[in-house]
């Protein structure tokens, strides 16, 4: 049991995804501008990773097994797809503004590279099931956790007096990259 | 002795009242001239129903209610109408509204007045004299009366008088309380009667020991006219800005928390001014309109003093009897907190008129420059509507609009609590009656648009059905001439036939022709 | 070689049937992005952005035929409206469409007026009362400012009047204060003289 917890804190704190691994930068910069959309993207991502990371395993395992590992990453994506595709049209259904919302970004999960890295960090990890989803968890709570943390603080940013030649994109990097710096802090929290 | 709560926030301004309690109400001399502005009230404005030229009598109604939240006007005194124009009058904008000029004649004729007994008549009928007694709120934001005594489903168990008065300088209701204590008293009972309400509690701050003892006199004394079944109680609340605020004196009283957005009928509590309870018994059992108010003049004068001052007279009149010293610069109309700066002293005195402070560079020295907000939260210390002053400032400067009304800017008394702790002496309050109106302009702008939007759907409708039916009246006719054609019965020869054939065709592209003509006249192309 | 075709082969058979399966269970109709768009749209229907109205205008966008700073009565507020609803940056009014103006309402001058009924049917929210020989006049509340009724009236008698700050309509002004120390004493020392 602890071990499942270990995996959480690490993957949502110690090896944050965004801040600490630096991937999933994409809809990180671009769906952060409103504090409801950067929910629902977490949302999303969360649900789509957890069940990447299960779906993966179990093809890992006992589809591919050892002779078939070339095939990893190839079936990885497919069913990645699959799965987002499948997101989709499920949030069209259930909130058609938190579609509109998202917009491209959407979609855009298949090529999140957070999405595709932690099932191949399971696979490098030789995690097993339990393990796998733990930590797919983890990682998109950590995702999720840094976008809400990140979008209150472009909100406020809205309607700050920034200099000009920053207003925009300039001054959000700017604020994620202190950001970074301050969740490597939490480095040896585990051990 | 009863149990009072506490509102979140409140500061502890200096009341400086002293210097206008020294005397007793006086009563202003009849002015030059009268400007009486129609539009004094919440609501639309009155309608006049007299014109340049007319004599009036004291009392007699020259401005109709116009619409259900509207209220009449009445000429102060008897004179000559001289006009009906647009004069400068007591608004932040400094724009002039349509208001009626009466000089007066000096002999006070009074129109002949229709007391009633409140006992013996039906709550609508009560309600009805009153809007036509132009009876409104006079603790300044002047709505309605009749509007405030509908009441709905809920039952109203608690009548609230506020005789709180707490912002600095003003003393009018003070004194009000003090001399007229019975009056007040019987038209809380009026009101009570009206609501149906179970008790009447008069709230009055602990600064005024003289008025607290005069109304709980008023109530002993009066008891013949009191239900006793009902319990008349004075409260005496702690003095704290704004505890006079009608939520948060509510709040004091009963412990209840008016929800945000409804009103304080929904949780079967009304609360109403002390003066206009004197007005409300003044217009029931003497029959007199609201015709005059007390209004305490300070500051920068010789004799700080509050007058009974009949409504238009113009303001520098006013001021002239207690002597403006000679470095005032401006005047406020109101308290120091919540009050407006005059932009001229030649307006009138209206129905919402409290208090008209001269102010000095020396009496209120000019505020030192704004400095960025440093996010202290000393605003949300004090604020009585528990808001978050300091968020809802970020939003109206930035004109974040949507966030500031997420933040319940409406929920806004404008008070002046936060702005008078800020230590960056930001005008906060300026940000949100900015952001205020600019959402309600919004929201004006967005009907219009709607109501637009459904008209020029109607007329693509309708000129899509004009295109139908004119389309089916063609073919109509087409047919009816096939019919008539195959209807004959005679054979005929081929010559005749041919000319037959030509005959209907040549009657069709006629038809057709004076169709099409008919249609360029109603729709010509381009 | 065969064992990797089948695997594949099976994997995506399996996504196939499930995404089949959601197409059928989760369809949803229509496209609300248009009636969202038209909603931001101030709907005067003027036809300045080169459409024949709002909602064609609003179809255009949607479709990403349209830039979206082509309304003048919008003004700067509806493209950055838009902007967010889309989620696209904003853009400044470019130099093909007009500048905006302040907001209008036609009037008829009716000692001139012909009753020709040219401007009844040019506009495009029947704000115009009157028929065939009769006297014209304008329904103001109505009128959005378009001026579509002023080019086709043959006797030049339709005037735009701004509308006027009035009690009615007057909003409080965006608070502008000084910071700095000196400016303020300079500004302080002028009004007490």
């Amino acid at each position: 049991m602890t071990e499942y917890l270990l995996i959480l804190i690490s993957a949502v704190f110690v090896n944050n995804i965004v801040m600490v691994k630096i991937l999933g930068l994409c809809p990180f910069m671009g769906v952060s501008r409103k504090l409801e959309a950067a929910i629902g993207m977490g949302a999303a991502t969360t649900f789509v990773l957890t069940l990447a990371s299960g779906s993966s395993y179990l093809i890992n395992h006992y589809l591919l097994g050892p002779d078939l590992s070339y095939l990893t990453t190839l079936s990885f994506i497919v069913v990645i797809a699959g799965i987002v595709q499948f997101t989709e049209m499920v949030v069209q259904k259930t909130s058609p503004v938190l579609h509109q919302v998202l917009g491209i970004y959407l979609p855009l999960i298949t090529t999140n590279c957070a999405v595709l890295g932690i099932p191949l960090l399971n696979v490098q990890a030789k995690h097993n099931f339990m393990e796998s989803i733990f930590f797919g968890m983890g990682g998109a709570l950590g995702f999720t956790l840094v976008m809400v943390l990140f979008a209150a603080m472009r909100e406020r940013l809205e309607g700050a007096d920034v200099p000009v030649i920053f207003k925009g994109s300039a001054i959000a990097m700017v604020t994620a990259g202190l950001m970074s710096l301050s969740f490597m802090g939490f480095s040896g929290l585990i051990k | 002795m009863r149990k009072l709560y506490h509102f979140h926030g409140g500061i502890h301004p200096p009341s400086n009242k002293t210097q206008s309690t020294r005397a007793a109400i006086a009563h202003a001399p009849l002015p030059t001239k009268l400007i009486v502005p129609l539009h004094q009230h919440a609501g639309e404005a009155a309608k006049p129903i007299v014109q340049a030229g007319d004599h009036v009598l004291k009392g007699q109604l020259i401005g109709m209610p116009d619409g259900f939240v509207s209220s009449a006007v009445h000429a102060p005194t008897s004179g000559t109408i001289t006009a009906i124009d647009m004069q400068l009058i007591a608004h932040p904008s400094g724009l002039p509204n349509l208001c009626a000029t009466l000089i007066p004649d000096g002999k006070e004729e009074w129109v002949g007045l229709k007391p009633v007994d409140y006992r013996s008549h039906s709550t609508a009928e009560l309600q009805q004299l009153l809007r036509m007694a132009g009876v409104v709120g006079l603790g300044g934001a002047a709505f309605p009366s009749d509007i405030k005594l509908r009441i709905g489903k809920q039952k109203i168990t608690t009548l609230i008088l506020n005789g709180a008065e707490c912002e600095p300088y003003i003393t009018c209701d003070d004194m009000l309380m003090r001399e007229r204590a019975a009056e007040i008293v019987q038209g809380a009972e009026m009101l009570r009667f009206m609501l149906d309400a179970t008790e009447v509690l008069i709230g009055v701050e602990d600064n005024k020991p003289e008025a607290i003892a005069a109304l709980q006199q008023a109530i002993t004394a009066n008891g013949r006219v009191l239900q006793q079944s009902k319990r008349h109680e004075v409260v005496a609340i702690p003095t704290i800005y704004p505890g006079g605020g009608a939520k948060q004196l509510i709040r004091v009283i009963t412990g209840l928390e008016v929800p945000s957005g409804k009103l304080p009928t929904d949780i079967g509590v009304q609360c109403f001014n002390v003066a206009t309870a004197c007005t409300v018994y003044r217009a029931l059992a003497h029959g007199e309109p609201l015709l005059s108010r007390v209004i305490t003049i300070t500051g920068n004068v010789r004799q700080a003093q509050n007058y009974e001052v009949l409504i238009g007279t113009p303001l520098a009149e006013l001021v002239a009897l207690s002597g403006a010293l000679p470095d005032t610069d401006r005047y406020i109309m109101g308290g120091p907190m919540m009050g407006m700066p005059l932009p001229s002293v030649l307006v009138p005195a209206v129905k919402a008129t409290n208090c008209i402070i001269a102010a000095s560079a020396k009496l209120f020295p000019p505020p030192p420059p704004a400095m960025p907000c440093i996010r202290c939260t000393r605003c949300v210390d004090v604020c009585p509507a528990d808001l978050q002053p300091q968020d809802l400032y970020w939003f109206a400067q930035s004109r974040e609009f949507g966030r500031a009304q997420v933040f319940s800017l409406f929920d806004c008394i404008e008070c002046g609590a936060c702005s008078y702790v800020c230590p960056s002496h930001i005008p906060l309050v300026q940000y949100y009656r900015f952001a205020k109106s600019e959402i309600r302009a919004r929201e004006h702008d967005k009907q219009l648009a709607d109501q637009a939007r459904v008209r020029h759907e109607y007329h693509e409708q309708r000129l899509e059905r004009e295109k139908r039916e004119k389309a089916d009246k063609l073919a109509a006719r087409e047919k009816a001439a096939q019919a008539a054609k195959l209807a004959s019965t005679r054979p005929l020869t081929t010559q005749q036939q041919t000319e037959q054939t030509e005959q209907t065709e040549l009657e069709a592209s006629r038809a057709h022709i004076r169709e099409v003509a008919q249609s360029e006249v109603e729709h010509p192309e381009g | 070689m065969l064992s990797a075709l089948l695997v594949m082969a099976a994997i995506a058979i399996v996504l196939g049937a499930v995404l089949g399966f959601a197409a059928i269970k989760f369809h949803t109709e229509g496209n609300p992005l248009v009636d969202k768009i038209d909603a931001v749209l101030p709907q005067t229907q003027c036809g300045q952005c080169s459409y024949p109205g709002c909602k064609p205008y609003a179809t255009a966008i949607a479709a990403g035929e349209a830039d979206i700073n082509r309304c003048p009565p919008g003004g700067e507020e509806g493209i950055q409206k838009l902007a967010d609803l889309l989620g696209v940056e904003f853009k400044p009014f470019g130099s093909d469409t007009a500048a905006p103006k302040p907001k209008s309402v036609a009037y008829i001058d009716e000692s001139t007026c012909i009753g020709c009924t040219l401007c009844i049917q040019a506009c495009p929210v029947d704000a115009i009362v009157g028929a065939a020989k009769q006297m014209h006049t304008i329904i103001a509340a109505e009128c959005t400012g378009c001026e579509l009724c002023v080019a086709p009236c043959p006797v030049d008698c339709i005037s735009m009047l701004v509308i006027e700050e009035k009690i009615s309509n007057w909003k409080w002004k965006y608070p502008v204060y000084t910071m700095n120390v000196a400016e303020a004493a300079q500004t302080a020392a002028g009004a007490a003289r």
